[in-house]
């Protein structure tokens, strides 16, 4: 029976930035669905080098929990994990789907997915959040919806990824303006309301698209794994919801006339749960009704958060 | 004797079985054993009639058999755990049952680890922080799952996170009292990932260690600089880090496989087979840091004073800070006579010095 590993970031400073990994990893683990399900951490135990040889698996399902493809995707994972012959996805930057490779390390048989953050459910993951945050099942209507990405960092697929699931979302047409912000580039973040017109204001279409309805409440879904001091400081302060996260902000928070919802990282959002198993099932695992089971338990509330101080590391 | 076993050992014994003291092999059809000083047949008409010298021998075969987990390296250390390897002094299996009655107790890091033997002749085993090794398990906090270990060992007894999993900074007052041998390893391998897997690697003479300069040389992005580290940095750069009261991992590599390091490698059970991610990060700072070269500089300070400099150094390497009690005025680096040094000879947060030039 083939094993899944979750393979994460995680932080020498910040102890949520693992938490993800290992809560998604046990609400996939109680399904049975695989022999073993384990993470792996860039920065924490076990290290990437070492987590294949914890698993007896011949057969492995490697899930990146990152949101794009890139840096780690594509140079350091299959360095790590020692994949024989890796030369990429053929991707076009938020396309790939797996690689079948051999570990010199343990010799067991690898497929090597694309991260979930590229992944088609991932969309679904970040209405869900929305709903969350919100409290309201069928929220859209009169609202607009910002999905916010950290932005170029070492690679343009970062923004890709953001602006693919953006695209995905607006063309549902649930939501009455869909926008991609980002961190480092514009459309900046900063910016938010700009992008989503009070009553009597102008829209700035960062996207070109807009339904020519003024949406005046606003939900900022930030498509990170985990919180840190992007998600839980930078990014609340850079909108204005609170002049210091330490103090916190409400939700909705108000500025400039509109009303925003603030939702930590979409990768706590336990939905993401599925699509992990997602990305091992588009590589070829079979795991009988694992999706069934964790779509009905998807309704758990989100991975709560300690208090988030620690920097990133 | 239950049944089961007695039925799975006659299935067995057509191969015939050799396992720990105990031979069984199939004689005109019975089963037919032998142990030290001793033999039997089983009679067909009642298979659970096993003289008791023979159970011991019979039930351990079929825990080890039927039970316990098959992977080479869990089991290996699940027979370590209860004195039963391949080693010269290993206990015959009655000497080794009186003792599981008891409990055998083994320390795995911070981990003490009990094997007991259960009515049926199963084990079951339990795991609590050696320092709570005498408390009752009513005063400690009791877990049974392993997806439990996580919360415990995210974060130390003053609730800071740990980033690294060996270091000797476990929080106390848990306990998993009563483990099936599949869930043991399990929690060990959360508490210490890979660890397991590692130590038997080294058992079977195959660690695959890899040295600092070939681990420096793979490093990309923001820890490519790493491989400029030089060795005199590097030894300090273990020192720091490698030594047990930092990591509880004996440290199995060398700058490269020709230069052994000066370090003492440590006594831990469980091997460290190349610079954990932590070292690198660590290493890539002293890296930038070596790149200045030493200067001389001339300040000011009473004798007691350069003392005290030597004491709040060590304090802080050692961790003692918390320790120093708050009117040990005695004590160099106790927060009221570091204030009053500062106030007495620092300006703006800073040692006043004069700047004598550069070394060569």
């Amino acid at each position: 029976m083939p094993a899944l590993v979750v393979v994460s970031h995680g932080s020498h400073l910040n102890p949520e930035s693992s938490r993800p990994a290992h809560e998604h990893a046990r609400r996939i683990r109680e399904t049975g669905a695989f022999d073993t399900v384990r993470t792996a951490f860039w920065k924490e135990q076990p290290h990437f080098r070492e987590a294949l040889r914890t698993v007896s698996s011949e057969e492995v399902y490697l899930v990146p929990l990152f949101v794009s493809e890139g840096y780690f995707t594509e140079q350091v994972i299959p360095r790590e994990f020692r994949l024989e012959d890796w030369d990429g996805w053929d991707s076009d930057g938020t396309s790939a789907v797996s690689a079948t490779l051999s570990a010199a390390d343990t010799g067991q048989t690898v497929h090597y997915c694309g991260p979930v953050g590229t992944h088609d459910a991932m969309s679904d993951v970040i209405v869900r959040r929305a709903e969350s945050v919100t409290g309201n099942p069928d929220v859209g209507d009169g609202v607009g919806l910002a999905v916010v990405g950290h932005g170029t960092e070492r690679n343009e697929n970062s923004a890709k990824a953001v602006e693919y699931h953006a695209d995905r979302i607006r063309a549902r047409g649930r939501f009455d303006e869909v926008q991609a912000l980002f961190m480092d580039e514009e459309p900046e973040v900063d910016d938010v309301t700009d992008y989503f017109a009070s009553e009597d204001g102008e829209v700035r279409s960062a996207s070109g698209h807009s339904s020519g309805r003024d949406p005046r409440d606003i939900v900022v879904v930030p498509l990170f794994i985990a919180d840190g001091y992007h998600t839980q400081e930078d990014i609340p302060e850079d909108m204005g919801l609170t002049d210091d996260y330490r103090t916190g902000w409400g939700t909705p928070a108000s500025v400039d006339g509109h009303r925003i919802w603030y939702s930590g990282a979409v990768g706590t959002e336990s939905l993401l749960a599925e699509v992990v198993v997602e990305r091992a099932v588009d590589a070829g695992a079979d795991v009988g009704d694992t999706l069934e089971q964790l779509r009905e338990r998807g309704d758990d509330a989100p991975i709560t958060s300690e208090r988030v101080s620690d920097r990133h590391g | 004797m239950e049944r089961e076993p007695v039925a799975a050992l006659r299935e067995a014994a057509g191969e015939g079985v050799e396992y720990d003291g105990l031979t069984a092999r199939l004689s005109d059809g019975n089963l037919h054993l032998v142990v030290e000083g001793a033999e039997t047949t089983v009679d067909d008409d009642s298979p659970d009639v096993v003289p008791d010298a023979f159970v011991p021998y019979v039930t351990n075969w079929y825990y080890w058999r039927e039970t316990a987990p098959q992977r080479p390296a869990e089991r290996t250390f699940l027979r370590w755990l209860e004195g039963a390897t391949d080693d010269a002094d290993r206990a015959t299996v009655p000497d080794r049952y009186d003792a599981l009655v008891d409990g055998i107790a083994r320390t795995w890091g911070e981990l003490l680890i009990t094997t007991m033997l259960t009515d049926e002749d199963q084990r079951r085993y339990q795991v609590r922080h050696i320092d709570d090794r005498d408390v009752p398990v009513s005063d400690l906090q009791t877990y049974d799952d392993p997806d439990d270990v996580d919360a415990i060992a995210r974060r130390d007894d003053r609730d800071r996170y740990r980033p690294l999993r060996t270091a000797p900074t476990l929080r106390t007052g848990w306990v998993f009292p009563a483990l099936e041998p599949d869930a043991l390893v399990e929690v060990v391998g959360a508490f210490y990932p890979a660890t397991i897997e590692n130590w038997y690697r080294e058992r079977e003479g195959d660690l695959d260690v890899t040295h600092y300069r070939e681990a420096a040389e793979r490093q990309t992005g923001r820890y490519r600089s790493v491989s400029e580290l030089p060795v005199e940095a590097l030894e300090w750069a273990a020192e720091a880090c490698c030594v047990d009261s930092q990591c509880l991992k004996r440290r199995e590599w060398d700058e490269d496989g020709e230069t052994e390091l000066d370090v003492p490698r440590g006594e831990g059970v469980f091997p460290c087979r190349e610079p954990c991610s932590l070292f690198v990060a660590a290493a890539r700072e002293w890296t930038e840091l070596e790149r200045e070269g030493s200067r001389t500089f001339e300040f000011e300070l009473t004798p007691s004073e350069k003392a005290q400099l030597d004491d709040l150094v060590d304090a802080v390497a050692e961790g003692r800070v918390e320790e120093i009690r708050e009117a040990d005025l005695d004590e160099g680096a106790n927060r009221y006579r570091a204030r009053y040094l500062r106030a007495k000879r620092f300006e703006d947060g800073e040692l006043p010095a004069t700047e004598r030039g550069e070394d060569s």
